[in-house]
């Protein structure tokens, strides 16, 4: 299927800025879809609230548009009723973070087979700028006119810590690689982190003055490395792409289906 | 039959109802009074194959059944006062999504942390209000454990029935009192299954374009059907909306599909009110109290009668007012400082004729402690 079957063309325009990231994890998604071959029936994808999950919206899969954070505990509920189904829940930083950092926790220490896409723009975009728990230390926001002084997560460490089996990081710039990670993360039978740093060039970009959205994703494939590379031991501030986290650990709803059988005595 | 036969406890016979009525997915998170409904559905949800999930917290519990139900389960979460208020977020996205589920509250005193393991009946107007914005909800309970199993699948059937969350508002002593319980044969009870559309793959299907009796058929998750669900105002595709006929109309519907079929949503039991001068009105734990005095003051000769409200919201007010038409004195039972006794009083022509009769200091309330209340009514001294 050509990548605009995987669209509800009745709903476009997007109501995303110029310039905005979002749309390039969109189109990557909508190829690693493609690459995948699944059934469009066989795909939810869950989202919470900001301009990150209204990709929801976009998609011709069956989607449910949540509450502020809470994506993952819905989707909980959908993949532990009909596992069968895949379940992508696209999420911003501030939604995944702030609000849902308990729920993105609690899915990763499961290791519940479904995939979190965190949009990091490091902003409230859709309530008009404010810092978010990825904004950085000394960044201007609306709600830091003085300097930022909350320091950041490592969503990747974090996943990682918490129990995700599958972690990766990349970037807006890095188009074709967010397509293979968000395949692989997929296919992954665990809970799966793909942090995506996306640019806002209305909110963030403009306040700290990061240029307009070209500028921002040239900075991401300058202040970028492949992990572990000869780059980042000579520069210690470059941020690492690529697959952090990758391991074999029993799957929850498969871990359920032996409660059943122990439950039935024996018999599935 | 013997294995029909039980004596177990409130939030025992909730289990076994819910599973009579259907459920095979719950999601929760352990408070007191409510933890048991989560320990026997942990036992016994995996024996017939379902699911139990404990999720992280009490938002988490009430956001997953809301998933679960959406691939076409029936669905139950169950807390008590701190937890209730956290699913007041959750519940309001059921509301409007309009996703059949079904939330317990087996209610202690509060406010805040209050008293864990001490009766009340202080949460009847979250019930009612807890949701921000204009909503519509349904509110059911009972005193004693047959009627917590048939007010159970009445839950299920209504949730179904309006795709709308159901709240079950129970309370500490109903909960964890224990009790003889007949379960039903199957078939004894009606038991009502999801609305599911036939309309064929391909043809385009509305999620939220209501058939003329206000139903809504489902489609479940995963099947031929591709739809948007969203807690935003939204079209009949479930595409978000800001269009003001839209957003009027399913705020209309919201409510209207609860308001104008309060018949089939209101249970309720009434005890010797055909020549009753004295009525009490009560309904959960607090009933059972009523209805000792009740015909303890018969048996002496007294014209006293018990309404007893089996569902609170939406409140019956035609029916009380009919009930209530021979009475002199209007007594309203209940463990909280009026919270139905507001609603008693718009019900009846002569609100002065009401009074309350409570207890708020987490002691269950006796019928000693009615008999003494009326006695000062009636200006006889305790």
């Amino acid at each position: 299927m050509a990548v605009k079957d995987y669209i509800r063309e009745r709903f476009f325009p997007h109501l995303w800025c110029p310039g905005c990231g979002h749309g390039i994890v969109l189109n990557s998604l909508l190829r690693a879809v493609e690459q995948l071959g699944m059934s469009k029936n066989e795909i939810v994808m869950v989202s919470g609230i900001g301009c990150s999950s209204r990709i929801s919206g976009y998609v011709d899969f069956h989607t449910l548009h949540t509450l502020h954070g809470r994506a993952l505990a819905f989707a909980t509920g959908v993949k532990m009723s009909k596992p069968e189904l895949n379940v992508i829940v696209p999420m911003g930083d501030g939604d995944a973070l702030a609000i849902g950092g308990n729920h993105f926790i609690h899915a990763a220490r499961r290791n519940i087979a479904m995939t979190a896409l965190v949009m990091n723009n490091r902003i409230y975009g859709m309530t008009g700028g404010q810092y978010s728990p990825l904004s950085g230390y000394g960044c201007q926001a609306t709600t830091s006119p003085f300097g930022n002084i909350d320091y950041s997560f490592d969503i990747a460490e974090l996943a990682k810590a918490a129990g995700a089996t599958y972690v990766a990081r990349t970037t807006t710039y890095h188009a074709k690689q967010m397509t293979e990670m968000i395949r692989d993360a997929v296919l992954h039978d665990g809970f799966s982190v793909v942090e995506i740093l996306t640019q806002c060039p209305t909110y963030y970009g403009r306040r700290n003055r990061l240029g307009d959205a070209a500028e921002m994703m040239d900075w991401y494939k300058s202040h970028t490395t492949p992990i572990g590379s000869k780059a980042k031991e000579e520069n210690p501030s470059l941020i690492e792409r690529g697959v952090f986290v990758q391991r074999d650990k029993p799957e929850y709803c498969t871990e359920y289906d032996k409660v059943i059988e122990k439950a039935r005595g024996g018999q599935a | 039959m013997g294995n029909q036969l039980k004596f177990i406890q409130g939030n025992e016979v909730c289990v076994e109802a819910a599973l009579y009525a259907g459920l095979d997915f719950y999601a929760g998170y352990p408070i007191t009074p409510s933890t048991e409904v989560a320990e026997h559905m942990a036992k016994r949800l995996p024996q017939i194959g379902g699911k139990f999930l404990q999720m992280e917290d009490e938002i988490a519990s009430v956001c997953a059944i809301v998933g679960a139900s959406l691939t076409g389960h029936k669905v139950m979460t169950a807390t008590s006062g701190p937890g209730f208020s956290l699913m007041q977020e959750g519940l309001g996205y059921a509301i409007m999504a309009e996703i059949p589920c079904v939330i317990v509250n087996v209610q202690r005193g509060g406010p805040s942390t209050g008293l864990p393991t001490g009766p009340g009946q202080g949460d009847v107007l979250q019930a009612r209000w807890g949701v921000h914005g204009d909503h519509s909800i349904i509110a059911l309970t009972a005193s004693t454990h047959q009627d917590v199993f048939e007010m159970t699948v009445h839950a299920f059937n209504m949730a179904e029935m309006f795709r709308t969350p159901v709240i079950l508002l129970f309370d500490e002593v109903i909960g964890h009192m224990r009790e003889k319980l007949i379960i039903p044969e199957e078939g004894e009870i009606q038991v009502v299954d999801r609305l599911r559309t036939s309309v064929k793959a391909g043809v385009d299907y509305h999620p939220y374009l209501p058939r003329e009796d206000g139903r809504l058929p489902m489609s479940d998750f995963g099947s031929e059907h591709r739809y948007n669900v969203t807690g935003l105002f939204h079209d009949m595709w479930g595409f978000p909306t800001g269009n003001p006929g839209v957003v009027h109309e399913l705020l209309r519907h919201l409510n209207d599909k609860i308001k104008n079929n309060a018949e089939t949503i209101t249970r309720y039991k009434e005890y010797y009110l055909e020549d009753a001068r004295t009525v009490l009105i009560s309904y959960g734990c607090s009933a059972r109290s009523a209805l000792h005095v009740v015909e303890n003051r018969r048996a002496r000769g007294e014209r006293l009668g018990l309404l007893e409200l089996q569902s609170l919201w939406p409140f019956p007010y035609g029916l009380v007012e009919e009930k209530c038409a021979m009475a002199r004195q209007i007594v309203v039972v209940e463990m909280n400082m009026g919270q139905i006794t507001r609603a008693v009083k718009r019900a009846v022509p002569e609100p002065e004729r009401v009074v309350l009769a409570n207890r708020i200091d987490g002691v269950f309330i006796t019928p000693t402690d009615i008999k003494n209340i009326l006695r000062l009514f009636q200006g006889k001294g305790v």
